[in-house]
């Protein structure tokens, strides 16, 4: 009887305790405030960036994506842009064809169409190494560009035209300075954002973390490896694919283009520029790959790719961590002064 | 039909000595190299610019493409990818990739971005005709050299010290320098090699495959196709995985033209789920 009793309120200490812990990560830093702040205040002092703002928060939302997979569940993918890309061609057909006329809506309906592409898909990357999964991706993505290509309803290589968008929830129509969708766009990313950070910091995110780090050690004490990559697979999918449709509810328009190799390899550089596995990597690497990308568009319009090219270069020459190691000064002093103003439980690890 | 069966014949190998030096970074090196298409590449406009401006003969281009692509991918291998041996598949792929659109714009930028052709001297064109079956002179040159590459490259991986000590390098750096093996040099002299015989393959290519800056990333998946179905531990499954491919295309191409490159994508993708380690390998793991 008093072993039991032992035993249960030693199981309802320890309970406690690792959900305190959770809850002590999941807590939103003052930065991540400050970032969002910022976010929204770009709505009212850039007003004349829209059109570009939107494309960074699509991008930021299409990195998360990966970022979910590559930075947290440690799978490699060559081919991200085939969710990116059917999340867009679901979002335009179903416009076009007044299936859901209503964007939010068909928003969801695009994303949950993704995610089942997804769910089949994942079953393709659990075997076989890192090489294996990159060109398995690599040739999803090469498959689902050319069905777009065959298809006659999809247009070929003319793209899908014709799409045109009703107003947002019945009541905010897209016009033509972006700022509809810019306002769209962002509160997608936003809403999804704190999915995102709710669900890597779920004990299903630490034991995603857990497998990236060592597979056969996960599975050892209990976790069912195979499962938690199907899922965070089927669930990277589903926002790759919300991303995709955000890009042609905003444009009104879906080409070939979306599934290219580039836009995978974009979205690679990316992650890597911003750093993977913190959720906020995908966010500002958006912003700096736009921005260079834009001034390097500027400087020289047709070869903007060389300079691409030769920062995915210098990158991998000088370290991937040297590289995104610029940002921890800055967060080791935030976390120094928030400890002292706003303490905190220590993390393990 | 058996013209069709040629004209694959002929695609396959080609697309197997570009690809076999694929095999090699991929399968001995442990490199995932995806700019091996640029090279390739470099064979190409090699050969256009010594046989349409500076009037070289075509036959004689050839082994100079060889050359200077094989002299890139020594010095490109000296100082750029000996630095990536030893880092993750990712890393390797990111590099790599951004080898790969630092060619494309450079040759768009030195070229121009419209097709190239190679100016073929006139007893390279046309066909002959054998048992009433018409046969490409070309696709014959093409074939012939391809075929004596492939004995010869076996031969040397098999037969020689060389291939021996590639062998041992690729099995286990560490014992084969201790033996007294310089790794580097092999390493060295193997990737060269490798880059070279795709700037072969490019040149003659160029004729077949068409040539544009965009051709590292259009044939890219072809290189991988061979290499993942062949498997990477022998010369020969990327030979016969190269001449199933170029066969299947091209029949494919010329039957059912609606699916386009639609079957090959998928053979693959199933072949790689199925036999990870590709369809010819010996079973062995790494």
């Amino acid at each position: 009887m008093t072993v039991a009793d032992d035993s249960s309120t030693a199981t309802r200490a320890l309970v406690a305790e690792a959900s305190a812990a959770l809850a002590a990560r999941a807590r939103w830093g003052p930065l991540e405030i400050a970032f969002w702040l910022a976010a929204i205040a770009s709505v009212f002092l850039l007003p004349t960036k829209h059109l570009i703002l939107t494309e960074i928060a699509i991008l930021g939302l299409f990195a998360l994506s990966l970022d979910l997979l590559l930075g947290y569940a440690g799978i490699v993918s060559l081919g991200h842009a085939a969710f990116f890309g059917f999340g867009a061609y679901a979002a335009g057909l179903l416009a076009k064809y007044h299936v859901v006329d209503e964007p939010v809506l068909a928003l969801l309906v695009s994303g949950i169409a993704t995610m089942l592409l997804g769910f089949v898909t994942s079953f393709l990357v659990l075997r076989g190494s890192d090489l294996t999964r990159l060109m398995v991706t690599l040739g999803v993505a090469l498959v689902l560009r050319e069905i777009a290509n065959r298809l006659d309803i999809t247009g070929g290589a003319d793209g899908l035209q014709g799409i045109v968008m009703e107003p947002i929830l019945g009541r905010f129509a897209f016009d033509i300075f972006g700022h509809a969708a810019y306002v769209y766009s962002l509160v997608v990313l936003f809403l999804l954002f704190v999915v995102a950070r709710r669900i890597v910091n779920s004990p299903f995110g630490l034991s995603l973390r857990s497998l990236k780090g060592n597979p056969l050690r996960a599975s050892a004490i209990g976790i069912h490896v195979n499962g938690r990559l199907v899922a965070i697979y089927t669930i990277a999918a589903g926002y790759a694919g919300i991303a995709g449709a955000l890009l042609t509810q905003t444009t009104q328009f879906a080409s070939l283009s979306v599934l290219d190799f580039e836009r995978s390899a974009d979205v690679l550089l990316i992650l890597i520029i911003g750093g993977a596995g913190y959720l906020y990597g995908g966010l500002i690497g958006a912003v700096l790959f736009k921005l260079m990308q834009d001034w390097l568009a500027n400087l020289t319009p047709q070869y903007w790719q060389f300079w691409i090219g030769l920062i995915l270069v210098i990158i991998v020459l000088v370290g991937r961590d040297r590289i995104t190691s610029w940002t921890d000064p800055i967060r080791a002093f935030v976390q120094r002064a928030t400890d002292r103003v706003w303490p905190r439980a220590r993390e393990g690890g | 039909m058996l013209t069709i069966l040629f004209d694959g014949i002929a695609y396959g190998m080609l697309l197997f000595v570009v690809a076999c030096g694929l095999a090699v970074t991929l399968g001995l090196m442990n490199l995932v190299n995806l700019a091996h298409g640029a090279f390739a590449m470099a064979g190409g406009y090699i050969t256009v610019v010594l046989v349409n401006r500076l009037g070289v003969p075509f036959l004689a281009s050839l082994p100079l493409a060889f050359l200077f692509t094989a002299a890139i991918g020594a010095v490109l291998e000296r100082t750029l990818y000996v630095h990536v041996y030893a880092k993750s598949p990712l890393e390797q792929v990111l590099f790599t990739i951004g080898l790969v659109f630092m060619s494309v714009a450079a040759v768009d930028y030195v070229m121009g971005s419209q097709q190239q052709f190679v100016r073929l001297p006139g007893y390279l064109q046309g066909q002959i005709n054998v048992m009433g079956v018409g046969i490409g002179r070309y696709r014959l040159l093409i074939i012939a050299v391809c075929g004596l590459l492939t004995v010869a490259l076996q031969f040397a991986l098999a037969n020689t010290r060389f291939g021996s000590r590639l062998r041992a390098a690729v099995d286990d750096a560490r014992v084969a320098r201790g033996l007294g093996i310089n790794v580097n040099a092999v390493f060295a002299v193997t990737f060269a090699v490798g880059s070279g015989l795709a700037g072969l393959g490019g040149a003659l290519g160029a004729e077949i495959l068409g040539l544009d800056p965009t051709f590292p990333l259009k044939f890219l998946i072809y290189f991988l196709i061979v290499v993942t179905v062949g498997g990477t531990s022998s010369i020969t499954g990327p030979f016969v995985a190269s001449l199933l491919l170029g066969i299947a295309d091209v029949a494919g191409k010329y039957y059912v033209p609606t699916l386009g490159s639609f079957v090959i994508y998928t053979v693959m993708i199933v072949v790689l789920i199925w036999r990870p380690q590709g369809l010819f390998s010996r079973g062995t793991a790494r």
